[in-house]
């Protein structure tokens, strides 16, 4: 198979992130970016500002006993609202267990979203019902499930992109090496989103990665490379979309900041200074595009209520879901290991029953 | 090796490998076959010679050289409807795939309650005897069947390894497929069809995908064997005839799901048993071999039952293996040992 070589430069990612939107929201006026459509960033906006208010009120349900931990996404609305709002109704997302918002922004059910982290099962959503792979824990082990999905839709002749989410600590794991290189030799359309968040858990970036940004370790691979700034959402809609519609692989950088802890249950003030989490409350992309979209007369206080109660409605009924006990049955744990159940397994259950009767 | 033939033919365990992989490829679109090495060149063993060119590269292809990559990937198309039959070079080459095999390949069904099936096929060339540098010989079965939701199993003969291979590729389950490389070129018959095979499962249905096989009726000890030390197992059985025991042998065939019925009733009929196989006994199969017979079939029992492996270290080198292998003196000493005048088997040691 006879391949033309690619001039590097063109999988170059830029020096300074892409971006549409400056902090204050007002527009970039030369970016190599096209803006989204009005009624996209509107959507867009009311959909991290419901996902904001289901982020809060997973981690209050960690308080309340309800969720045994909850990562926060907190701050990265626009990585994971962008991005999924970028996929077309068959393209696939797999995401890890920091991305809840993303999960309920493509329309997984709340409470099977939070069903990994209530305790009840491993998993809560079909992922057939949605396009979302299971949600990864072990890092970017999930980037070669969508290289392997992506490549298959391609054999099959369907036009299917897969959009894999993974962090900065994530990029140093063997996988996300393999999974680029297969998408790059392959020409799988893949769009690989690295959200760097500055942190894999308390470990910074300087401590992980020596290259000038992540996204020139697509370069090797031959991987197209797009740096974005992380809290514009605009931009993070417009590069994902531009990749999901390439046709191949791409490796996107998006410059970002957990504003919560890694879960409940870390303390980010042993490793990082209260005046570089205000920086970047500085930098929030719902405010950001709000002010944008208020400039532009997309968003005035009528609408800006509706939203703000939608979300309201949401946290609501993801309270009430949540609030209700659920106790699984200990037969599920002989469920499902094999197509069929073996018969040591069937003996097993047969005892665990007898032990609880 | 790709030539067609029908009905019973003497074939080596590849030829009968690859055969089952054509027939694999012609009775279902979806069944892909990947790995290193295993398009133009056929595999360094080459039993899926032929393949790429008759199928195409689009189903027959040779993938970065990445085993995590190459089970990952696999992962991904299955879940998006294929079948893939990928290859691990070699035993101790499948490692760095070990994570994307024992965390998601095989959890994967039991976490997405059956919603997501796997079906996918990891052949593993395996097993020591041909002479091969460190990295090369590791009997690896045990780090597999200590993994639920993974079926693992091996052949010891040529038919067997087509009839398995074929199941293994029907198999809704993920399934670790052992190849014991130093019987590649022992010959055998080949008692199923290749063109009737395409789509009969009926025809190569008669032993079962779980099922222990005795290959060889005994009534004094059994034999428990499986993949490389099949043969020599039943080469034990022959030679004990001159020590006046009458040997029955049973190949396991599946490692896990593990076929308690027919190797108990086997043990209870012969009251004496041996578990023999390449690996390092400690913490090895047998252990689990073992126990299981032992809790079972105690009140059959005229002795301990002993186990024949490899000793537990590292792999020796190529000019030591012989000492390390299980072989038949090895293994007819262990039957001797079996109080067949009621002796106390501690004075001999495990």
């Amino acid at each position: 198979m006879a391949r033309t070589r690619v001039p590097e430069r063109t999988l170059l990612p830029s020096d300074e992130p892409l971006s549409l939107l400056r902090k204050d929201g007002s527009p970039v006026d030369d970016s190599p970016l096209a803006m989204p459509d009005d009624d996209v960033l509107v959507e867009l906006h009311r959909r991290m500002v419901v996902g904001r208010r289901f982020d809060t009120q997973a981690t209050a349900l960690t308080r309340q006993g309800r969720l045994a931990v909850y990562p926060s996404s907190r701050g990265q609305e626009a990585c994971e609202v962008g991005s999924v709002l970028a996929l077309r109704p068959d393209d696939w997302l797999f995401p890890t267990y920091r991305d809840c918002v993303a999960l309920v922004t493509r329309g997984v059910d709340p409470a099977e979203t939070l069903t990994l982290l209530q305790g009840g099962w491993h998993l809560g959503y079909d992922p057939y019902e949605h396009r979302v792979g299971p949600q990864c824990t072990p890092l970017a082990t999930n980037t070669l499930h969508a290289v392997g999905f992506a490549h298959a839709a391609r054999l099959k002749g369907e036009d299917t992109a897969a959009l894999v989410l993974l962090g900065d600590g994530a990029t140093s794991e063997g996988d996300t090496h393999e999974a680029l290189n297969f998408a790059g030799v392959w020409k799988a359309p893949v769009v690989f989103l690295v959200q760097n968040n500055g942190y894999a858990i308390s470990v910074p970036m300087s401590k992980q990665n020596a290259a000038p940004s992540l996204a020139h370790k697509g370069i090797g691979y031959g991987v197209p490379s797009v740096l974005v700034d992380g809290n514009d959402v605009a931009a993070v809609y417009a590069v994902v979309r531009e990749a999901v519609l390439s046709g191949g692989p791409t490796l996107i950088e998006a410059l970002t900041y957990r504003i919560e802890a890694h879960t409940n249950a870390d303390d980010a003030t042993r490793y990082r200074t209260s005046d570089e989490v205000a920086a970047w409350l500085d930098r929030d992309p719902v405010d950001r595009l709000e002010a944008y979209l208020v400039s532009r007369g997309l968003l005035d206080n009528a609408r800006r209520a509706a939203v703000a109660a939608e979300a309201e409605e949401f946290a609501a009924s993801v309270r009430a879901k949540m609030n209700a006990d659920v106790v699984p049955s200990p037969d599920d744990l002989f469920e499902h290991v094999y197509a069929s159940t073996p018969r040591h397994l069937r003996e097993q259950a047969a005892a665990l029953r007898e032990e609880l009767a | 090796m790709s030539a067609v033939s029908t009905g019973v033919s003497a074939v080596s365990m590849a030829g009968a490998l690859n055969r089952a992989l054509a027939d694999a490829l012609a009775a279902d679109p979806s069944v892909l076959v990947f790995g290193e090495d295993v398009g133009a060149l056929g595999g360094v063993f080459r039993v899926t010679d032929g393949l790429a060119s008759r199928f195409g590269e689009q189903r027959v292809f040779d993938t970065p050289l990445a085993e995590s990559g190459i089970v990952g990937t696999a992962i991904g198309m299955a879940m998006n409807g294929l079948r893939p039959v990928v290859e691990m070079q070699f035993d101790a080459f499948a490692y760095p795939a070990f994570e994307q095999i024992t965390s998601h390949l095989a959890k994967l069904r039991n976490r997405t309650r059956g919603r997501v099936s796997l079906p996918v096929v990891i052949r593993v060339p395996y097993g020591g005897g041909i002479g091969g540098v460190e990295h090369h010989c590791d009997s690896s079965e045990a780090y597999y069947t200590h993994t639920p939701g993974l079926r693992v199993v091996t052949p010891g003969t040529p038919d067997d390894a087509y009839r398995l291979l074929r199941d293994s590729i029907d198999s809704p389950d993920p399934v670790i497929f052992l190849e014991p490389k130093r019987r590649y070129w022992a010959k055998g018959e080949l008692s199923v069809d290749s063109v009737d095979s395409v789509d009969s499962v009926d025809s190569r249905d008669s032993i079962g995908f779980d099922r222990a096989l005795v290959r060889r009726a005994g009534r004094d000890v059994t034999l428990i064997a499986y993949g490389p030390m099949v043969a020599t197992a039943l080469e034990t059985a022959e030679a004990a005839v001159e020590e006046g025991w009458d040997v029955e042998v049973v190949d396991l065939r599946s490692l896990s799901p593990f076929d308690d019925e027919t190797v108990c009733a086997s043990v209870r009929r012969t009251g004496r048993a041996v578990v023999v196989h390449e690996a390092s006994g400690f913490g090895g199969y047998g252990a689990e071999v073992v126990a299981r017979v032992t809790e079972r079939c105690f009140h059959h029992l005229h002795a301990p039952v002993l186990r024949v492996t490899g000793f537990d270290i590292p792999y020796p080198p190529p000019k030591l293996e012989e000492h390390h292998l299980p072989s038949v003196d090895r293994i007819l000493d262990a039957i001797a040992r079996l109080q067949w005048d009621d002796e106390v088997v501690g004075s001999y040691g495990a």
